[in-house]
Formats: C-alpha cells, sequence, structure tokens
C-alpha cells in the first residue's frame, strides 16, 4: 500500500504522531527522494513510529552513506540519532552496550579521555553505532583488526511486528550474520554491544612515504603492515602513464603515552578541539574540474615529499581530518557526488588496480584523490571488505558517469571483487549479485525475518537485493 | 557538589540539561512517567560522566505521591539543592480549540500540576532556606495566539505563578528561574515545519545551565527571543487579533 496513502495524511495529523516528510539524501547528495520521516526519542515511540509509518521502512542514523543506502522515497524513513543512550559499561573489559544512534563522535568526547576507543572507526566521527553495523564499516586498521562487526557481542534487533531479538554468535545467529553488513533491511538495530579498545594516547606515530608507482605501494603494504595498525595509501589518479598509482602511503600506531608527554606536553589523552568550519553554501560546479583536481593532487604529492616523514598527530586529524570542514559534501555543488569503492582479491589486485586507473585516465573524468588500503578477513554475509585491496574514488556526479562505473564495476567483477553497497548509487542489480557470493543465503534468511519485506530501502530496491525470486541471484554470464 | 532533582526528565531539553548539570558533579534524580526511559537515561548520564544518577516514577497529575516523591528523592540523593520543572504537554491545537476535556487535560498538565508540585517543592527548598527551582516555559506564554492559546495560557499561567512564587520567596535563600524557550528541535515540534529559528536541544540546555550559573531569574532561550517577544507584545491587539500563527 501506503506510498500514495501516504502522501493523504495531512501534515498536521502525521506531525501529531511525531512524523515529517522531508527530501532526503545520502552524503553524496544524489539521487534524492522523499519520506516519511519519524524521530522516536523513546522505545515506545520507536514502536509506534514502526506500527504507524507508511511502509516499507528503513531505520537511519546520521545519513552519511554517499548514495542511497539510508533513502526510501515513497516509504518512511525512522531517524534514529535521538535514540543515543548509553546503557552500560564495563571498564575491566571495554564492553559498552548502547543504543543504535550514539554516534562515535559521542564515543571519542566520552571515552578517549578515560583511555578507550572504538575497535574500528570510519573516516568521518559522524556515523551511528546502527549505521556502523549495518553497513559493517571498516577501518584503517582493516589488515589486522578487520572491520566494525567482528568487535560486535551482542545486538538487539526490532522486527517488522515490533518484536525484539537477541543476535550473537550463538543465539540467533543466522540473523546475527545477515545483519552485520546487511544495510539494515533485516530489521531495526536497537542496541549494540562491542567490545572498545584501550589506548595509552590520543596521538598517533606515523611514517610516510612518497612512492612513486603502484608496485611500490603494495610492496609497502606488505613489508608494513604488519607492524603498524593504521594503515592508508593517498593515489593521485590523475598521475600520467609513466608514473601510474603514485601515493602517498601513511602508517601509524598509537603513540606510547611518555612519548607523547615528551614531544607534545600536556595529558597524553586530551586532545584539544579545534573549531568546526561550516561551509554555508554550495560550491559552482566549475571549482572542482580536471584542472584544479590535477593541481590540487601533485600539489599534494609534492609537499608531502618534501614534509618530514615520522610525526606524531592527534587522532582527531590522523582519523577525521575531513570532519573539520562541516559540510564538505557540498564541495561538489549541487548536483552531486558519488564514490566507487571496490576491493580486488590480493592475487588479482595490481593489474585490477592499474585496468581500473587506466579506465579513469581514458574516461577523462576526474576523481578526486582515491583511497588505496589493504584488507583483511570478512565478516558478515554481505560484509564489503575482503581479503584484497580497496580503492576509493569520489566523482562529481555528471553525464558520462553512469558509463564510467559501469565499466569500472565490470573490471571489479572480473577480478573477483566487489563494491561497497554504502557509497553506491548507481551500479547494475546483476552486477551486484554476482559480486556478492553469500547474497541467495542472506535473501532467504532476510525473508524468514521479514515475510511481508516491510524494510526496504531504495538502494534495496534498485539493487533488487531481497527479491522473492531465489533464481534472481543465480550466476549470469560474465 | 548539587544535588537536583528533575521532573519529566525524560524530555529531551532535561537530559540535555542534566548532562550539563553532571558534567559539573552534580548528583541527579531523574523522574518521569516512564521509568524505564527515565532508568536508560540514568545509565546514560551515568556514562557519560555523571556520579550519582538515580530514577523513579512520576505523574505529574498524580498529586497524592508529589510529596513523597520529593522526599524519596532527597534521601537518595542525600539532599536536595534544586529542582528543574521539565515536563509539559504541547498538544493538538486543532483538538484544543474543539474539545473542552482535550483543552482541561492540556491546561491541567501544563499548569495545574506544575502550580501543584512547585507548591511542595517551595515548601520544602523554604524550610532549609536554599537551593534553587529551574521552570522550564515557553514564549507561547507570552502573548494568546490563535495557533496555540490553550497552551500558551497554561504556560502564561506558568510563567505569572513562578513570578508570584519567586516574590514570595525572595528572601528565603532560595533561587527560582523562569525559562522562556523559543523554538526547540524536540519531537514537541518535529513534523511542524523546520524553521531557522529552532535550537537543538543541547545548545538550549547550555543556555539554561549558564543563566542558572549567573543566577538569572529570568531568561529567554535562545536569547534572542526577547526582542522578538517584545516585538510581538507590543502589536497592538486589534490588529493582532487577525494574526493567524
Amino acid at each position: 500500500m501506503s506510498a500514495e496513502l501516504a502522501q493523504h495524511i495531512p501534515p498536521r495529523e502525521l506531525a501529531e504522531r511525531g512524523a515529517s516528510r522531508l527530501t532526503v539524501t545520502g552524503w553524496g547528495r544524489y539521487p534524492r527522494s522523499t519520506a516519511q520521516v519519524w524521530r522516536p526519542e523513546k522505545l515506545s515511540a520507536l514502536s509506534a513510529a514502526l506500527a504507524n509509518a507508511s511502509k516499507p521502512v528503513l531505520a537511519r542514523g546520521l545519513g552519511r552513506a554517499y548514495g542511497d543506502a539510508a533513502i526510501n522515497g515513497g516509504g518512511s524513513l525512522i531517524d534514529l540519532t535521538r535514540l543515543n543512550r548509553m546503557l552500560a559499561f564495563d571498564s575491566q573489559s571495554g564492553v559498552l552496550r548502547c543504543e543504535a544512534g550514539v554516534s562515535f563522535a559521542e564515543l571519542l568526547q566520552t571515552f578517549v579521555p578515560r583511555g578507550f576507543f572504538p575497535p574500528v572507526t570510519p573516516g568521518t566521527k559522524f556515523v551511528t553505532l546502527g549505521g556502523a553495523l549495518a553497513a559493517d564499516i571498516h577501518g584503517k586498521n582493516h589488515h589486522r583488526d578487520s572491520s566494525f562487526s567482528k568487535h560486535v557481542v551482542e545486538f538487539a534487533l526490532m522486527g517488522p511486528r515490533g518484536e525484539i531479538k537477541r543476535c550473537s554468535r550463538q543465539e540467533n545467529s543466522d540473523l546475527f550474520w545477515a545483519t552485520l553488513g546487511g544495510m539494515g533491511l533485516t530489521g531495526v538495530i536497537l542496541e549494540i554491544e562491542f567490545k572498545l579498545k584501550r589506548i595509552e594516547s590520543a596521538y598517533l606515530e606515523c611514517e610516510s612515504f612518497a612512492l612513486p608507482s603502484i608496485d611500490h605501494v603494495l610492496e609497502t603494504f606488505a613489508e608494513h603492515d604488519q607492524r603498524y595498525q593504521f594503515s592508508v595509501a593517498w593515489v593521485d589518479c590523475a598521475a600520467g602513464p609513466r608514473n601510474l598509482g603514485r601515493s602517498i602511503a601513511m602508517f601509524a600506531n598509537f603513540a606510547p603515552a611518555d612519548r607523547v608527554r615528551r614531544f607534545i606536553g600536556g595529558h597524553p589523552l586530551i586532545v584539544e578541539q579545534r573549531r568546526r568550519l561550516n561551509l554555508p553554501f554550495d560550491l559552482p560546479q566549475f571549482v572542482l574540474n580536471p584542472w584544479t583536481m590535477r593541481s590540487f593532487s601533485a600539489l599534494y604529492h609534492l609537499l608531502h615529499r618534501r614534509g618530514e616523514r615520522r610525526r606524531i598527530v592527534d587522532l582527531e586529524q590522523f582519523f577525521y581530518p575531513l570532519d573539520r570542514l562541516g559540510n564538505w559534501n557540498r564541495l561538489y555543488g549541487r548536483r552531486g557526488f558519488t564514490q566507487h569503492q571496490c576491493v580486488m582479491p590480493v592475487a588479482e589486485g595490481r593489474d585490477g588496480l592499474i585496468e581500473t586507473m587506466e579506465e579513469l585516465r581514458r574516461s577523462r573524468i576526474p576523481a578526486s584523490l582515491a583511497v588505496l588500503k589493504r584488507f583483511g578477513e570478512q565478516q558478515g554475509m554481505l560484509s564489503f571488505p575482503m581479503p584484497g585491496y580497496t580503492l576509493a574514488m569520489d566523482f562529481a556526479v555528471q553525464t558520462g558517469l553512469a558509463e564510467l562505473l559501469n565499466r569500472l564495476d565490470r573490471i571489479v567483477l572480473k577480478r573477483g571483487g566487489r563494491i561497497y553497497l554504502a557509497k553506491d548509487a548507481f551500479a547494475q542489480a546483476e552486477l551486484v549479485h554476482q559480486m556478492y557470493p553469500n547474497l541467495a543465503q542472506w535473501r532467504a534468511i532476510k525473508l524468514s525475518a521479514d515475510p511481508d519485506r516491510i524494510f526496504s530501502s531504495q538502494l534495496s530496491r534498485r539493487l533488487n537485493l531481497d527479491s522473492g525470486r531465489a533464481d534472481a541471484c543465480g550466476a549470469l554470464p560474465r | 557538589m548539587k544535588r537536583v532533582l528533575f521532573l519529566g526528565a525524560t524530555s529531551s531539553i532535561a537530559r540535555a540539561l542534566a548532562l550539563c548539570f553532571a558534567r559539573d558533579g552534580a548528583a541527579l534524580y531523574l523522574a518521569a512517567r516512564d521509568a524505564d526511559e527515565a532508568a536508560r537515561v540514568a545509565a546514560d548520564l551515568n556514562i557519560r560522566g555523571a556520579g550519582l544518577v538515580r530514577s523513579g516514577s512520576f505523574e505529574a497529575t498524580g498529586y497524592a505521591r508529589h510529596t513523597e516523591l520529593i522526599s524519596h528523592a532527597a534521601r537518595e540523593l542525600g539532599g536536595l539543592d534544586g529542582v528543574a520543572l521539565c515536563f509539559g504537554t504541547l498538544g493538538e491545537h486543532f483538538n484544543a480549540a474543539r474539545d473542552a476535556a482535550y483543552a482541561r487535560d492540556l491546561v491541567t498538565e501544563n499548569f495545574t500540576a506544575a502550580a501543584s508540585i512547585l507548591t511542595e517543592v517551595a515548601n520544602y527548598l523554604g524550610i532549609q532556606r536554599s537551593g534553587f527551582i529551574i521552570v522550564l516555559g515557553s514564549v507561547a506564554g507570552e502573548r494568546g495566539r490563535a495557533g496555540n492559546y490553550v497552551y500558551g495560557s497554561a504556560k502564561g499561567g506558568l510563567a505569572l505563578f513562578t513570578q508570584g512564587l519567586r516574590a514570595h520567596m525572595a528572601r528565603s535563600g532560595v533561587h527560582i528561574m523562569t525559562v522562556k524557550l523559543g523554538l526547540v528541535d524536540t519531537p514537541m515540534t518535529y513534523g511542524r515545519g523546520r524553521s531557522l529559528l529552532a535550537v537543538s536541544p543541547t545548545t538550549a540546555a547550555r543556555g539554561i545551565y549558564s543563566a542558572w550559573r549567573r543566577r538569572a531569574e529570568v531568561v529567554y532561550v535562545p536569547w534572542f527571543w526577547r526582542p522578538v517577544m517584545a516585538v510581538v507584545r507590543a502589536i497592538p491587539e486589534r490588529i493582532f487579533k487577525y494574526a493567524r500563527f
């Protein structure tokens, strides 16, 4: 029912029930769609929202998925950011139980001064734990510590009729594995219990290398990844064929407290808070163009080559550099942007990366700086990270982009890799079905937990993730 | 260390205000209609740095149990330095303007119940001759408007009551602060059109807390509602009565 019916509920009545009609986008601001949005602050209000919302429904956190993963045109969104209570913390084991709306920013504020840090953190702290679990996010320590869900002990999931299930590796384990990386399609993630890591200081000792080619980068990863908890490389996608894949690789470990005292001074767990700037308007389309982007990358490259190789930086600078510019998504102008993030298995990785970058260069569509990293093991059924190399690039939405992304997706598929659903807005269903070999198994669990498909998103409908037809995900000729 | 009783502690503004007190080491008793929710908020404040936090159930119109609640909270906290009255219901004016029972309930909840428990609180704090009372009111109580006069009149009454109570307690050493809240982004206002004037509960709570620290008597939160309401009050009635907001 209801997409049409929902339109006819007068706004006053909707407000009386606690909902609003809003046009919503992901972080990339493409695509956009209108949905009923509910924002409960109490558990009883959440159950009421789930019962009264026009279907289908999807829980949403801070909306940092880039594409259509957290929007639901014609249906409803339940904004969980106000269900953000921390419920129990054991300072011995570091296990924290809290509601899904708690953000990484809140975690840091509360726990860094006490010597704890999230086991895995994304590149922005404005992500909720519910979103982290649903997308099974990864961080710069994936090669060692895997993705977020590896550190999850248990979570509570609200099903289509408001019933609450505890899920762990022992209890409701099917639902557990289907929900990690399950993009919120198995129910509303209510509470999460996971383990924080101890840290001695809020600073990292980092070492960076300017590397002239892709082979050097992969070699450096192989060499350094075991010694460092965090690693990442920034790739200059605009570099010419002779230095294809030239990069700055960065490796880091949390700094011991005594070194921070010696070199920085002050309390090792306290980081001075900097002011956050906000971009008050959209930049015009022409600001980011092939020439400015090329010079950006080259400059960045040059600066780093000259700069010191070893330094101590605070964790805000290291993990969340972009968070200082509040809504940097506006840099890309009104049409919005997207990110293509893929992972390709180690064996195919080098050739796959080269093929990807060559394809990109031929297309003449400019990409921003790309991020390259080596992944460790996979967790959930639909979790994106798998052993291999991941490459992420941002693109402004423009003509010819869909075709380019499709060509990139085909390269990824050919190399046995996959793309990250939390970033995607363009991929074709049949390619994605082949990229995720556990999809059929996931779908069976999803349908037994939610037979009427109450939970659905614009992404799941575009990619036909939960289609009832089991054959729809069978292998297609490559 | 301040020992503070929050009435209606699960509202988002109350929660944010409690966090301000907690960060300065206050001990808190959170009373709310839904005791389970109050317990969740208590756990949260505890983890975020509050020392002692207790919680329990409280029904604004359950008059018979009000004294008991106050003494219970005082026992749990080892005394009581202040009370923050944070409960209230905006309701739906469309209904209130048509249904007498609905209007009566709205006034009871926002005014009668508040006046009742404020009397008990004033008696308690008056005896110890110290402490404070924070009353969350609304700019809606400044002038009767077509769009929300039932709620507005109750809040206006509450503001007058608090003003009188302040005069009554002027020599008692009890600090009584009236907060006139403008638009705050809470479930009360969610879905009623987004406004550039709306602030987050956290911002509102910071405003309330800093006003309390400088012992303000009447404070508009955010501050710009003071001049805005001065203008609204100045419009002649024969024109104002046609305003539709």
